[in-house]
């Protein structure tokens, strides 16, 4: 391209030293063109001389016994797969290397493997995200690729649980659930000395419930053994619960916080027809509200 | 039960009844009186036959008009083992009678000759019947149709023994039979001041679904039906007299609280309770337009009185007991029965609905419960524990002028909310004589007793008009 460049505004001034009119012009433009035509007769003339160079005959062979034929030539070592399974991991897992090369004499992959034989594969458990690079050679040549496994930061742990807030269920549950009732004579509504020791117990316990959990609250069950009427144990069972919530509130227990419901003798915890089953279902019972 | 059995036991009954009467010096001269007292007219009810296809549904016409009369109470029923072979299907099968020759001087007075049936044959020993039931059936336009008479043997011929004489009509099939034998059973017993129960409603209690729910059946136990849907514990039913309106007693809301409900669409109307841990008992007056109850006021269940949709709440009792079960006289409408334990103990008592007029008519022993009037306000029945142990009621039933008690049942189980048919003879009650809580019904006397239900527990029955 430059002889042309070059070459190209050459000609250009010959067709102008053409134009009519113009005779000392075109003197000067005689000259110009000569010197140029000269130019690229050199020019010419070096490449030339160059071809001339390389077609020159060979110099004679060394007199010399011939070398043995050589060897043919080894085959380049050639890696067929390395790949690595998963390529992602959290840190602390495994991964597996796995590769296939052919034609190698000398296999080797890097970050801490060390040798390894033509076909296999390796777990590794790197601690941060690494390239591993499988470098295979043989006289023919060497053939190496890289196969990354990512390692990932496992989530974090979730936070402490929140220390256990006891509610006032629970503390119901532990210290109300069992043997809280208030037990009454027959068609009686009174409090007995066995009940007002109970329930002066329930007292002291729903009070320190009420003062841990102020959203809890209780009824008070008035149950009655299947003797009387229906309609009258309604009645006796509520004069019982009344009775028993009257004298927990004397103990300074919130009235608020106690409703009284009635069962009459619809759900006795004791069927029997003797005196023990009957003082039994004459009580009146503690439960969690609502 | 043979009719064998039941004669006796009536006559063992009316021997003990009477005795009791004796003592007490009463002589009562109504329905139930009869009863107690045992003096019953006779009636003799003969078999009677069908031409064509109506005899195919005899047998049920037969018992259902025989049941129907002897169940009423007011007629005792002569076995048909002492009837004469030659039975009258109709008047004219009456022959009287005749003598054959005049008599003659020296020889013994000529025997009338028989030709037939004779009203005799059935006043005489030893059928002894003052009354006699008789007839036919045949088929006419393809419906059942009865040609049924009442006679009354006493009378000398047969146009004045004539008492009904009367055409049925019914389906031609079981239930017409059944339904021509008890319009029938009603004319005859009308005669004698008893109404039919055809048509009456026992409103009861039944946990047979797993729930207590309110229930209604026919008075002879048919038809069970479910009434209430609560799933919850509804109990203590109460129907108002035109038998429109049924409330009772349920935990459904929490608490127990009053509703009242439809009987035709069994929807609920509105009742609004008074603010109270217990509201029960609920009763209506006799006019439908209030409703008493029981509801708890500062720690004590008390008697109180408000308009049927809760509004014009007033208290009438005002005292440190328990008062429940108020139950208006239905003839007066002016005052109540109510359980009380102002005395000590669970006792009977009466009052005006203003609270006046305050009355025990127990006398203090045992524990009383249900008390229910009769329809005409005279008598009332209730259970009571007097001579038993805590919790073994058994039914009595007391005339309200005299507080004399008739105890009916004997311990035979727990006997409980006793309850006045419409006719006032008969009475409905619970017992538990089994594993479970049933049903019966018995005349006002205790005897007859029969079972209505069997399905889970059954309580608190309360015997109604029905719809009118």
């Amino acid at each position: 391209m430059a002889h042309t460049a070059t070459r190209t505004p050459l000609c250009a001034s010959v067709y102008e030293s053409y134009e009519p009119g113009g005779s000392f012009k075109m003197r000067m433009n005689m000259r110009t063109l000569c010197a140029a035509v000269f130019t690229v007769v050199l020019l010419l003339s070096v490449t030339a001389c160059k071809k001339k160079v390389a077609a020159a005959p060979p110099p004679p062979p060394p007199v010399v016994t011939p070398p043995p034929p050589p060897p043919t030539p080894a085959a380049a070592a050639r890696i067929n797969t390395f790949t690595v399974e998963p390529a992602s991991i959290q840190r602390g897992q495994a991964a597996t290397l796995a590769w296939s090369v052919a034609n190698a004499t000398d296999i080797n992959i890097d970050n801490g493997v060390g040798a390894v034989p033509a076909n296999g594969n390796r777990q590794v458990s790197p601690n941060n995200t690494s390239t591993y690079t499988l470098t295979a050679r043989s006289a023919g040549g060497m053939d190496s690729r890289a196969a990354t496994v990512t390692v990932t930061a496992p989530p974090a742990p979730p936070p402490p649980p929140p220390p256990p807030r006891i509610t006032g269920l629970d503390m119901f549950n532990r210290d109300l659930a069992n043997g809280g009732d208030a037990l009454f004579d027959y068609d009686k509504s009174d409090i007995r000395s066995d009940a007002q020791q109970v329930l002066t117990r329930d007292a002291d316990i729903l009070k320190r419930i009420f003062a841990a959990d102020p959203s809890f609250s209780v009824a008070l069950e008035g149950h009655c053994d299947e003797r009387g009427s229906a309609e009258y144990n309604l009645g006796l069972g509520d004069r019982r619960s009344t009775a028993a919530k009257d004298f927990l509130v004397q103990l300074g227990v919130p009235a608020g916080k106690i409703r009284t419901i009635s069962y009459g003798k619809d759900r006795p915890i004791c069927t029997e027809a003797n005196e023990a089953c009957y003082q039994r279902n004459r009580r009146a019972h503690l439960v969690p509200g609502q | 039960m043979n009719t064998k059995t039941i004669v006796i036991i009536l006559v063992v009954l009316a021997a003990l009844i009477t005795g009791a009467l004796a003592l007490s010096g009463q002589q009562n001269t109504d329905i139930s009186g009869r009863i107690t007292s045992g003096e019953r007219p006779a009636i003799a009810v003969v078999d009677m036959r069908g031409t064509g296809d109506a005899q195919t549904h005899m047998d049920a016409f037969n018992s259902t008009l025989w049941d129907e009369l002897a169940n009423a109470g007011v007629l005792k029923m002569v076995a048909k083992s002492l009837y004469p072979l030659d039975v009258p299907q109709r008047p004219q099968d009456f022959k009287p009678p005749t003598t054959a020759t005049p008599a003659r001087r020296g020889l013994p007075p000529p025997q009338p000759v028989r030709n037939g049936p004779w009203l005799t044959d059935w006043s005489g020993p030893p059928v002894s019947a003052t009354y006699l039931a008789f007839g036919y059936t045949g088929v006419q336009d393809g419906r059942l149709v009865l040609y049924g008479w009442l006679f009354n043997t006493a009378q000398p011929d047969v146009a004045s023994a004539q008492v009904i004489g009367k055409l049925y009509f019914g389906s031609l099939d079981t239930d017409g039979a059944k339904k021509v034998a008890r319009d029938f059973a009603a004319d005859i017993l009308q005669q004698f001041g008893a109404k039919s129960l055809a048509g009456t409603k026992i409103y009861f209690v039944s946990d047979r679904t797993g729930h207590r729910e309110i229930w209604s059946m026919d008075y002879d136990g048919s038809h069970q039906r479910q009434m209430t849907q609560y799933n919850s514990t509804s109990s203590m039913p109460a129907v108002s007299a035109d038998g429109r309106m049924f409330a009772f007693t349920t935990y459904a809301g929490g608490n127990p609280q009053i509703r009242i409900h439809s009987t035709e669409s069994a929807k609920r109307l509105p009742f609004y309770n008074p603010v109270s841990s217990v509201v029960e008992t609920p009763e209506f007056t006799p006019d439908g337009k209030q409703l008493l109850f029981a509801t708890a006021i500062n720690g004590w269940v008390q008697i109180c009185i408000s308009n049927v949709d809760g509004g014009g709440f007033r208290r009438i009792s005002n005292v440190r007991a328990i008062e429940v079960s108020p139950k208006v006289n239905p003839k007066t409408g002016a005052d109540m029965l109510f359980i009380s334990g102002r005395s000590g103990g669970q006792q009977l008592w009466r009052m005006t609905l203003d609270g006046a007029d305050l009355q025990r008519l127990t006398s203090g022993e045992g524990d009383v419960a249900n008390p229910a009037w009769s329809p005409n306000g005279q008598l009332i029945a209730f259970a009571w524990t007097r001579g038993y142990e805590p919790g073994n009621f058994n039914i009595f039933v007391m005339d309200v002028a005299t507080h004399q008690p008739i105890q009916l049942t004997q311990g035979v189980g727990r006997n409980e909310n006793p309850w006045w048919a419409p006719d006032g003879v008969h009475l409905v009650f619970s017992s538990k004589r089994g594993p479970s809580t049933q049903i019966y019904t018995m005349l006002a006397d205790g005897s007859n007793v029969q079972q209505l239900t069997t399905q889970g527990n059954n309580i608190q029955p309360v015997w109604t008009n029905g719809v009118n």
